[in-house]
């Protein structure tokens, strides 16, 4: 049997955690608009793969939705100008990574009418391959937060077939509900999103995961099914049920082979909103300009989804939702598990930029202790391995034994750390690790 | 750790209740000797052990292992010994590899056989104090306790069996904390629902406790004695509870946890049946305790999307 078999309702996979939600403050507020600001930053690098390389100068002009930027390789994707203006600058910025890379800099025309420049659409009956070129040139990549090019995934290689697709609805993440939103909100635009995968792929059904802390978004997506060959599958809330490999084992009960990809299983793993993103652009040759969302946290005065123009600077979005309370604390780009801690508010919101998180200052540090072998990390990890001896290994820095333990497939949810009762740094350590075994293997 | 500190408060008080203000001695005794030592050595470490309660908890486990009517400084130098050979000689918390009360409890039981194996029946008054308690250290004690025989030293030795209710309420003589089974078994369910341990620990012991000797006890009723007998006497429910859950001696994974307790189980009874000593659960608790890194090897969780 080449299809995948699921069942309804309830799933999940094994292991995992199950951290505070904190969704409340947002999870029905719609999606308001951002206005637009004075300057907006577009680093090169938005996605995982080559960084793009820039196809305008300083002093240009260019038109809300014009490519600015050419994809670097077949990794890689394009970028356009989020707004209406001038190429002011192309140089080093920060980066929400920490580091600082090339950033193109446009200055918005305050007078310009910010009608988008839309791509030209291929033909219906164009083959899979310029279908796919034309999402590359879309600049489409995954907005859960990899950011990985989405027209590399919908591309399936020669010898390879797809049976099933499944769109990424879990939003796993505490706190964050832009996805939730969308899909409440864009229920049409994220089916019609999937009918294109389903097209391009050739497969023959779908499923939308959704964990059961959004019904409204369940009860959206259903209506919204049609005559589809795809249903709806609710998930016990639990996290990192978002990451796809546990996706997958929640709705087929299969695991994808360490090392391998979801295409060793014959599926194909896209999030909600690249879905929603991909119809505009196949329907109105709407590149990907802007995205949701989740402005909140217990530091932020007015906590609210809401849809951002790519590369605008977080401090304007901040100020957009009343700006910071006085016991603001960290700001997180993504959410409280994985999302990257930020030194200044001075980095753009990129592709992948799913939440500004603003914790507060009373999220208090705690002092490492002993571990005490209690075994919690073993039963968090959704990857079966072994946190507590990795991280040891890390701190000794044994890279053989750490390889041999398998440390490359842990994906660094960070399900970890959050279970340790003596508070030990172990996604932290074992990213160490990793990068021990990486460099250990591109020496020989 | 302090939870389970407090889970050893119920049983410190049934322990008083039983055996008087005595059994509050030797516990204050035991743990002044274990928290001490622990002091004396975490101070230029930077451990954070005392703390995090774990020094008090094994004074509080140690005593509560012994017979009411060892003297103080008995219990202070068990409490001593614990800490420095079950712990500090380690490198400190989370290195150790046996239960740290259980090598207290060893050494004394090594060190005094007698004094650690005569048993005292219960109810004696609650100001009463054993003269042995307050014995001045390295006298012999002077045997002038009314010494009663345990419930497992009767089974064994002279076939007469402790009826049920007893041992529930703890009606029996017996070490401090082992005796009251129906505590245990609240403490023990409470501390599984709060989640402080891992339940398939105990489960795991006591469950195999239960089929062995009750396979046992249907082969041969006469020389083998009832599995729920087995299963509340002899300090095997406080073992489970607070002995064979420590985290820091025991495997890390839940598959090594369901080998590490059926371990325990088949060995207590091997050591009860077979063995010269009417009680076996020190020793087999401390024996897994020794195995527990291989058990940890070989028995991981089975890496996801690997092949099985
Ligand atoms: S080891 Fe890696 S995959 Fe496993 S819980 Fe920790 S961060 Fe997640
Ligand atoms: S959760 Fe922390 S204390 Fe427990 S075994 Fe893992 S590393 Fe050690």
């Amino acid at each position: 049997m080449t299809g995948v078999a699921f069942m309804l309702g309830g799933r999940t996979f094994r292991h995992g955690v199950h951290p505070a939600e904190h969704k409340e403050a947002t999870r029905s507020r719609p999606i308001e608009r951002m206005p637009f600001v004075d300057e907006y930053w577009l680093p090169l690098a938005q996605h995982i793969g080559a960084p793009s390389k820039a196809s305008v100068s300083p002093g240009q002009k260019v038109q809300r939705g014009e490519v600015i930027a050419e994809a670097g390789g077949f990794v890689s994707t394009f970028l356009h100008a989020p707004v209406t203006g001038t190429v002011k600058a192309i140089e080093l910025r920060p980066h929400p990574s920490g580091k600082q890379l090339q950033t193109i800099v446009i200055a918005t025309d305050a007078f310009a009418s910010q009608k988008i420049t839309t791509l030209e659409r291929p033909a219906q009956d164009a083959d899979a391959a310029t279908k796919a070129a034309f999402i590359q040139r879309g600049g489409l990549v995954g907005m859960g937060g990899a950011a990985f090019p989405t027209h590399v995934k919908l591309q399936v290689p020669k010898g390879k077939t797809v049976s099933f697709v499944v769109l990424n609805g879990c939003e796993c993440e505490p706190y964050l509900t832009c996805d939730h939103r969308v899909m409440v909100e864009q229920a049409e635009q994220v089916m019609r999103g999937l009918d294109l995968i389903l097209e391009l792929t050739l497969a023959k059904r779908g499923a939308v995961g959704v964990e059961l802390n959004k019904p409204d978004a369940i009860e959206a997506l259903r209506q919204a099914i049609g005559t589809r060959p795809v249903e709806v599958v609710g998930l016990t809330v639990k996290y990192p049920q978002g990451a796809e490999k546990m996706l997958i084992d929640a709705l087929s009960s299969r695991e994808v082979p360490s090392g391998g990809l979801p295409l060793d299983l014959e599926i194909v793993v896209q999030n909600v909103g690249t879905a929603a993103v991909l119809a505009g652009l196949f329907d109105h040759g709407i590149p990907l300009i802007e995205r949701a969302v989740t402005v909140t946290g217990p530091g932020i005065r007015r906590p609210a989804n809401v849809m951002v123009p790519i590369g605008t600077p977080v401090r304007q979005v901040i100020e957009h939702c009343g700006g910071l309370l006085p016991s603001a604390g960290l700001v997180v780009l993504g959410g409280p598990m994985m999302g990257m801690a930020q030194k200044s508010l001075d980095v753009p919101v990129t592709k992948g930029t799913s939440g500004i998180l603003v914790l507060d200052q009373s999220t208090k540090t705690v002092s490492e202790e002993p571990c005490i072998r209690c075994g919690r990390c073993l039963e968090a990890c959704p990857m079966f391995l072994n946190p507590s001896r990795l991280a040891q290994l890390a701190r000794a820095e044994l890279h053989d034994e750490l390889a041999a333990l398998h440390v490359m497939d842990c994906f660094e949810c960070a399900s970890c750390s959050f279970s340790c009762p003596s508070h030990i740094p172990l996604v932290q350590l074992i990213r160490v690790g990793k990068a021990l075994v990486r460099q250990k293997g591109s020496s020989q | 750790m302090f939870e389970v500190v407090g889970a050893t408060l119920p049983v410190i008080a049934a322990a008083t209740y039983y055996f008087g203000v005595t059994a509050f001695l030797v516990i204050a005794a035991a743990v002044v000797g274990a928290a001490g030592t622990e002091w004396l050595f975490a101070r230029d470490r930077g451990w954070s052990t005392l703390r995090d309660g774990s020094g008090l908890l094994t004074g509080v486990l140690l005593a509560l292992t012994l017979p009411p009517g060892v003297p103080l400084w008995m219990a202070f130098l068990g409490g001593v010994v614990a800490i420095f050979l079950g712990k500090v000689i380690w490198g400190g918390l989370g290195k150790n590899a046996f239960n740290p009360a259980l090598v207290g409890r060893a050494f004394l039981q090594a060190a005094f056989p007698i004094t650690l194996t005569t048993w005292v029946a219960p109810l004696g008054g609650t100001w009463h104090v054993a003269p042995s308690t307050l014995a001045p250290p390295l006298m012999k004690p002077s045997v002038d306790v009314i010494s009663a025989a345990s419930p497992l030293g009767l089974s064994k030795f002279q076939h007469q069996s402790t009826d049920l209710w007893s041992l529930l309420v703890g009606n029996t003589a017996g070490s401090l904390g082992e005796t009251a089974g129906l505590v245990l078994i609240v403490v023990g369910l409470w501390l599984t629902i709060r989640r402080v341990f891992d339940w398939r620990l105990p489960l795991a012991t006591l469950l195999t406790v239960a089929l062995f000797s009750g396979v046992l006890h249907w082969l041969s009723p006469s020389s083998h004695p009832h599995p729920l007998f087995m299963l509340c006497s002899g300090g095997l429910l406080f073992a489970a509870v607070f002995m064979v859950t420590d985290p820091v001696t025991t495997p890390l994974a839940p598959r090594g946890a369901w080998v590490f307790g059926i371990g325990v189980g088949v060995l207590v009874v091997l050591i009860r049946s077979w063995g010269g000593l009417p009680e076996g659960v020190m020793y087999a608790i401390l024996l897994m305790n020794a195995v527990t890194p291989l058990i940890d090897r070989k028995f991981m969780p089975r890496r996801f999307g690997g092949k099985s």
